[in-house]
């Protein structure tokens, strides 16, 4: 090792311990602050993942806006589908701070480069999917989210807590109305129990894999990113989630399902999870009609994107001639 | 023809059109050139499908015949519906939207500034809140249709075909019969006539400023939706929306 | 797909809660021109009605101190506690009614 490489070793050594310190000490990085490149790009994975999922999760909810069996349900859907968009926007927006562009992200998403949520691959097919989604699927997304809102980096931090603080009544809404399909009649009793059956696994996986299979949240947890594991926060929303399902009489389709007075936790039987890898690697059952939905949206967008941004260049041109 | 029964039509005319465009806009979500359109037209069908409902609540008060909103929104067929066509016709693309958006909204805001002497107190609170947001759908596709008309080749001929496709849908905007005579004397609706100037006025200062061309207004002009009588479009909208309450009548959801 | 392949910019947005309070940084969004980036503000920041007014500035257009600046520009003023309320000891009962 030369000087010059020598005192470069130094200094990035230098930066390195900055960047633990302040990890260490509690202090969130900023999108200026150094960082180490594999930080960079694992945030860049995760929070665009997060992003995609918000905007991919808007299609299986979407698809009953216009079939809401009352006006204020319709608003209520209509209102929580429209959160997520602008939350996707927020992450977009976060990612972004990260030097990448939202365009390039897109078109991750459209290319299948990038990932989302397993859940958003499973279709909704009666009106009970939608008050079972806000309760159960949004439930673990509040679980999550309320985690990452402490998360080590700022901007992925402050746009969890926006998103946490409009998010509180997506899944109020959605318990509310599971309970009001529960105590129903005979076949919004069937509807909602039927929808809790299809739904409950898919949002256990959720989670992501076990922790002892899991080596990017063991990372995000050193970087403090993340945290809590996989497990722990699987844990929390069985817990809690078992409670409400018994409350309004549901039940959890799971034999193993058990009270552990020891620990004070439900134990729940094993999760497939090779359902997991399969549906977020695209084998889903729509997997391809989400992705189809969000590349037409874009390509049938682009001719209104280029009029307006051949409108402000005109405009300007208009502006320097006139001066 | 009573001042109760005139005012149920009333009520029901205004909702109607707000209630098949909103849930026209709806149809947007998810499916947006852009996430922040996304958003917008969101905005706009909340806006619409929320003041639909207000103004369905108060007629069915009105009707007083133990109907509700809901009733009134899931429980009538095609012919019954009081909307205008124009409202009804398929999303079809952005510029299309954002057409339909235009011509309605410039309309509501006039109707809406000229009940702000209504003399029904219910109804005028209702038309002054709601006044803000028409102000808004139109600021939003007026500065569309300037972009969308002087931006690109393609997007300037989509436009325009659009404007051109809408316009004999407009004239309904301004129907008028009995139930607006028996409102007028009574100081609660307004001469619809009387804004067709300013209509035509800003409607034509945008098309002028977005370089498209404003269409023959002597052309044949669509009529029928305030007496029932619509497009094929209406039946296919109806049957998705109240498929979930007439299958299960009793149900509360 | 797009020939012209000019994203829209990002503009930075600033809502105020209430008129007296300051304008604070709420996100960013992109938009193609002023006019619709205010528009797009209100409907991505302002949902429930949380701005009595909207900022949009383009992001290009924003200068930023970088960490290394952050010694020099504020150090200065660390020694300066007159300018801190801290500094100043009060009598209690003048406290007590603040």
């Amino acid at each position: 090792m030369n000087f010059n490489e020598k005192s470069a070793f130094m200094e990035e050594q230098a930066r390195l311990d900055e960047f633990n310190r302040k990890l260490e000490a509690g202090e969130k990085i900023e999108p200026k602050d150094w960082m180490p490149e594999r930080f960079r790009k694992q945030l860049i994975r995760m929070m665009s993942q997060h992003a995609h999922s918000e905007i991919v999760g808007m299609l299986p909810e979407g698809n009953w806006i216009t079939r809401a069996p009352s006006l204020r349900r319709k608003l209520i859907l209509l209102a929580k589908v429209q959160d997520e968009a602008g939350h996707g926007l927020y992450l977009y927006s976060g990612t972004e701070t990260l030097g990448v562009s939202r365009e390039q992200l897109i078109e991750d998403l459209h290319s299948g480069r990038a990932k989302y949520a397993n859940i958003f691959n499973y279709p909704t097919l009666t009106w009970a999917d939608i008050p079972i989604i806000g309760w159960l699927v949004d439930g673990a997304a509040i679980v999550n989210q309320t985690m990452l809102a402490k998360s080590s980096y700022g901007p992925y931090a402050r746009a969890n807590l926006r998103i946490c603080k409009e998010e509180s009544f997506h899944k109020k809404q959605g318990y509310e109305a599971v309970a009001l399909l529960a105590n129903g009649t005979p076949e919004q009793k069937k509807m909602v129990q039927d929808a809790v059956d299809r739904w409950w696994w898919p949002t256990l996986m959720m989670f992501g894999p076990h922790d002892s299979n899991s080596p990017n949240s063991s990372e995000l947890i050193n970087w403090k990113v993340k945290t809590k594991t996989n497990d722990e926060l699987r844990q929390s929303f069985v817990d809690r989630t078992v409670e409400e399902a018994h409350a309004v009489g549901l039940t959890i389709p799971d034999p193993d399902l058990k009270f552990n007075e020891e620990i004070g936790h439900w134990d729940f039987g094993p999760i497939d999870f090779d359902e997991l890898y399969r549906v977020v690697n695209g084998d889903g059952p729509c997997n391809k009609e989400r992705l189809d939905a969000r590349r037409s949206a874009w390509d049938n967008g682009a001719w209104v994107r280029d009029a307006a941004s051949e409108y402000a260049r005109k405009q300007k041109l208009r502006t320097i001639k006139a001066s | 023809m009573t001042k109760q029964e005139a005012l149920f039509t009333y009520l029901l005319r205004l909702a109607d059109d707000r209630l098949i465009l909103g849930h026209r806009l709806s149809e947007w979500c998810g499916h947006g050139p852009v996430l922040e359109e996304d958003i917008a037209l969101a905005n706009m069908a909340l806006d619409n499908i929320g003041h639909a409902t207000s103004l369905l609540t108060y007629a069915a008060e009105v009707e007083d015949k133990g109907r509700n909103e809901d009733q009134l929104a899931f429980f009538r067929d095609v012919r019954e519906y009081t909307n205008i066509k124009l409202v009804e016709l398929p999303k079809g693309d952005f510029g299309f939207t954002i057409a339909r958006q235009f011509l309605f909204s410039t309309f509501a805001m006039l109707h809406y500034e000229a009940l702000k002497d209504c003399a029904d107190p219910q109804l005028k609170g209702m038309t002054a809140k709601a006044l803000k947001e028409y102000r808004y759908h139109h600021r939003h596709s007026k500065q569309w249709i300037i972009r969308l008309g002087d931006g690109t080749k393609e997007s300037h001929e989509r436009i325009q075909k659009s404007i051109n496709d809408l316009w004999m849908y407009t004239n309904e905007l301004f129907f008028m019969n009995e139930v607006d005579e028996v409102l007028i004397s009574e100081k609660i609706a307004v001469n619809l006539e009387k804004l067709r100037s300013d209509w035509q006025k800003l409607v034509e200062e945008t098309l002028k400023e977005a370089t498209l061309e404003i269409p023959d207004y002597k052309q044949y002009m669509q009529q029928g939706g305030r007496n029932g009588i619509h497009t094929e479009h209406l039946g296919y909208l109806l049957g998705e929306m109240q498929q979930l309450p007439r299958m299960y009548p009793e149900a509360q959801w | 797909m797009s020939e012209i392949t000019n994203d829209w910019p990002v503009w930075e947005v600033f809502t105020q809660k209430k008129s007296g309070a300051p304008h604070e940084h709420a996100g960013n969004l992109h938009a193609p021109d002023a006019e619709m980036a205010l528009q797009n503000a209100r409907d991505v920041y302002s949902r429930r009605n949380e701005a009595v007014s909207i900022w949009v500035v383009p992001a290009e257009h924003i200068v930023s101190s970088t960490p290394e600046d952050m010694g020099p520009f504020f150090d200065p003023a660390n020694d300066k506690i007159y300018r801190h309320p801290q500094f100043y000891s009060v009598p209690k009962v003048v406290k007590k009614r603040s």
